[in-house]
């Protein structure tokens, strides 16, 4: 309950207040409030369509590419509505940093794909950018790997590195919140575990919000956990609540492979 | 049995089979055209044969056999498969008229390939097939009798060419130079005259330049005289197979041959000449003869321009359409239309072209920066600019659906990946997205090249022309002259075949040209696919 106590006071992260969300006519998140706190790997789990990536994909305002849709409510970043119109998004997407689950490195070098977003935010030194680089890589696990092919394509990695490239690019820009939309989804095993040991670290820089569909998974890494059914938040907790002793008995079904 | 066949027709070989024969058919027929286009575009080059002919009549005939045909309703009881005949091209088109003869083959009593006949390639009136009686300077006779004066004759046909080449220099290069500045010279004048100063020191010190310009130029016509004095000086008597006599001036020859005297390798040497000099000569007698090198260059400068003008253009309607347009009905309108105005029949952009660009851009240009020259258009009357926008306008539609292609096949990742990184939409276009769409924008260029090269018709309106005075490409500044008008292939192979005076003596080079045509397309659509590959490897996985 140690978590879910510290939601409570000011280490909140992210907040959303009494949001809905919409696709055109049709609503995909209903009601949905809840409290993500700094420092710590939240999970969303629930069967597929429930909402998941679409909450996900709020908290960096992606959906805005999205014709038609419409959010009511309010989501804050430390605080601050990132729907006001005074918000920078890509300011904002700068702080929220994301990771697909389709793995997509750009077809360019691995060396610059992890200077993308530095780039951007017009850090043109060549020492700056290699000493971004090393970072990056290192806290994405991947430098070891590929610090002597740096200029070959990031298509030439296997499918678990070019994950852990799309982390560093991601790190790369440093972000506040890492936002992991079934990162491990089209994986092996082993590169799935990489990642996994990669989130322990990472919590110590900045907040993790992981969509998952693995239950060991969202059980291992994860310190909170939301479960969605059909746009709803049904439950929202410490994990170990989640996967022990859930207060809903959709949350239970749900957990224990009942339905889904 | 019926159920065999419905089990043969489900398991669709009969399918494949149509398949293949439609493949096959169409292989077959570009095979077909390009393999007739060869043998007739190729052959033009050798040095053939020259075969001499007693008739009955005791008449002879000396000339290039051409072809063997069964006389029409010749069919006898005797000659159940008709009788045939034989073409020659028999040249000395001044002595005889025509440059080709039928003769039945009946009337032939003997043929033989005498080693000492020759061919010369004249200035005018084509080809001359015969011997040499004998050469002289003037009146005094240099060397007599057919060997002699072939020896003889060698070093002066040289010597002629090097004085043509001089010649040609000086008319071309340096009173081509001088002509140019005194037209540059009339036009500065006529600006101050247009700006109210008639008398002021600038227009005298301009009067000035034009007189010693004007000096300059008589001196090097004076020289200019000498020259072609000095390629009359020689002449040569030439008889042909039946004794008649025609005496020609050394310099009028471009090149004499003895092909039945010619070894193999020599053949080969001479073809690979003749080959470069048209690829690299201007034409003679009305594009018949001679080089095609100003239209090879004026068809690939024209293409160059128009890619450099359609790409951009092209690529950024395809943005916009694809990328900032809210996808709705005016776009699927809009697209509709794009994909129409490449079926529009090319004659019609020509007419476009002609009242658009010519008439209205030109006009305009011409009043607000060229009033010197009027009533002499300047960008008012057709050029290679025009007639490459015109082009343009052509082919926009292909690099618009390609590269509208190309653009919805960048995956969504890439463009969510990008904004997710902090990268306007604008960032992620130019960085991400343009890139993975460069293969699409270059098979659009790939696609326009090939269509643009073939097009003939919207040219003659805006800036083709049978012969070109200057290229648009030389050494006054600024080097680049897009208001010139311009030679192209497409437009030399319906002038050449179509339009000439001997349009039986010009068939080879129509042959020739549409070879070079296909040549021209072959490598121009080869450099933009080989740039499309480098750019896809620069992008794919490195082979690690
Ligand atoms: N771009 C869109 N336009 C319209 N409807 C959408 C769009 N994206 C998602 N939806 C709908 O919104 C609902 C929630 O989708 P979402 O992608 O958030 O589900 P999810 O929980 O991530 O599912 P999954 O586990 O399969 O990824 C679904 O019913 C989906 O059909
Ligand atoms: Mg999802």
């Amino acid at each position: 309950m140690a978590s879910s106590e510290r939601s409570q006071d000011n280490n909140s992260k992210i907040t959303v207040e009494e949001t809905n969300f919409f696709y055109g006519e049709k609503q995909a998140l209903f009601n949905v409030a809840l409290t993500v706190p700094t420092h710590q790997v939240t999970a969303f789990i629930g069967p597929s369509g429930c909402g998941k990536s679409t909450l996900l994909r709020c908290f960096n305002r992606l959906n805005d590419l999205v014709e038609g849709a419409r959010l009511i409510g309010r989501i804050c970043l430390d605080g601050k509505d990132i729907y006001d119109p005074s918000v920078d998004v890509t300011d904002l997407r700068t702080r929220v940093g994301m990771v697909f689950q389709k793995v997509n490195p750009f077809p360019k070098s691995i060396y610059q794909n992890v200077v993308y977003g530095p780039q951007l935010q017009g850090i043109r030194r060549r020492s700056v950018l290699d000493g971004i680089v090393e970072k990056s890589l290192q806290g994405a696990g991947l430098w070891e790997e590929v610090k002597d092919r740096l200029h070959h394509s990031a298509l030439s990695l296997s499918g678990g590195q070019q994950q852990r490239l799309c982390i560093a690019r991601a790190l790369a820009v440093n972000p506040e919140v890492l936002l992991m939309d079934e990162p491990c989804s089209a994986l092996d095993p082993i590169s799935t575990a990489k990642i996994e040991e990669l989130l322990h670290s990472l919590k110590e820089q900045l907040t993790v919000v992981i969509v998952t569909h693995n239950m060991q998974q969202a059980a291992r890494i994860s310190d909170l956990t939301g479960f969605f059914l059909m746009g709803e938040l049904i439950e929202y907790a410490a994990t170990k609540t989640i996967f022990t002793n859930p207060s809903d008995s959709r949350t239970e079904d749900y957990v224990t492979g009942r339905f889904g | 049995m019926s159920d065999r066949i419905k089990k043969f027709l489900d398991s669709g070989t009969l399918f494949v089979w149509l398949c293949g024969t439609a493949v096959a058919a169409s292989l077959l027929m570009v095979g077909g055209v390009l393999l007739l286009i060869m043998i007739n575009g190729l052959g033009f080059f050798w040095p053939h044969a020259l075969v001499e002919m007693t008739l009955t009549d005791g008449t002879h005939v000396l000339g290039e056999l051409k072809g063997e045909e069964v006389i029409p309703h010749s069919e006898t009881p005797e000659f159940p498969e008709g009788k045939t005949r034989v073409r020659l091209k028999v040249g000395n088109r001044d002595l005889y008229g025509l440059d080709f003869r039928w003769v039945d083959t009946d009337q032939i009593t003997s043929a033989d390939f005498p080693k000492d006949v020759a061919a010369f390639e004249r200035r005018e009136w084509g080809n001359f097939y015969g011997r040499i009686r004998e050469v002289s300077r003037g009146e005094a006779v240099v060397a007599s009798g057919n060997q002699e004066g072939w020896k003889a004759l060698q070093p002066l046909i040289e010597r002629a060419n090097d004085l043509h080449d001089e010649i040609e220099h000086l008319q071309r290069d340096v009173i081509g130079d001088i002509n140019y500045e005194i037209e540059e010279t009339r036009l500065r004048i006529r600006e101050l005259g247009l700006q109210g100063q008639r008398e002021t020191p600038e227009v005298a010190e301009f009067q000035a330049d034009t007189n010693r310009l004007e000096t300059r130029y008589r001196k090097h016509v004076e020289t200019l005289r000498a020259l072609s004095r000095k390629l009359d000086e020689h002449s040569v008597l030439l008889v042909e197979t039946n004794g008649r006599e025609k005496r020609l001036v050394v310099g009028q020859i471009v090149k004499a041959l003895r092909p039945n005297d010619m070894g193999f390798f020599e053949k080969m040497l001479r073809y690979f000449m003749n080959f470069w000099s048209v690829l690299s000569e201007e034409p003679r007698e009305a594009n018949t003869e001679g080089g095609i090198f100003p239209a090879i260059f004026g068809t690939v400068m024209m293409v160059l321009i128009m890619s450099v003008a359609v790409v951009p253009f092209g690529v950024l309607a395809a943005f916009y359409l694809r990328e900032y347009a809210r996808q709705g009905l005016i776009v699927r309108v809009i697209r509709i239309a794009v994909n129409n105005l490449a079926g529009v029949p090319s004659i019609v952009f020509g007419v476009f072209g002609l009242g658009f660009f010519v008439y209205a851009v030109g006009g305009t240009i011409d009043n607000l920066f060229y009033p010197e020259a009027l009533p002499t258009p300047t960008y008012g009357t057709g050029g290679i600019l025009w007639a490459s926008f015109t082009l343009a306008l052509l082919t926009v539609p292909v690099v618009i659906v390609s590269t509208e292609e190309g653009l919805s096949a960048v995956p969504r990742e890439y463009r969510e990946g990008s904004l997710a990184l902090g990268a306007t939409k604008f960032e992620s276009m130019l960085r991400v997205i343009l890139p993975c769409a460069l293969p699409g924008i270059l098979t659009g260029l790939i696609l326009a090249v090939a269509r643009a090269t073939g097009e003939v018709a919207p040219l003659m309106l805006t800036g083709v022309v049978k012969l070109a005075p200057a290229l648009p490409l030389d050494h006054h500044f600024p080097f680049l002259h897009f208001e010139r008008k311009f030679m192209h292939l497409g437009f030399h192979i319906f002038d050449v075949g179509f339009q000439s005076p001997n349009v039986e003596a010009a068939k080879p080079m129509v042959y020739v040209t549409t070879l070079i045509l296909v040549m021209v397309v072959i490598v121009l659509n080869l450099s933009a696919v080989a740039l499309r590959n480098y750019m896809q490897k620069k992008f794919k996985a490195s082979a690690v």
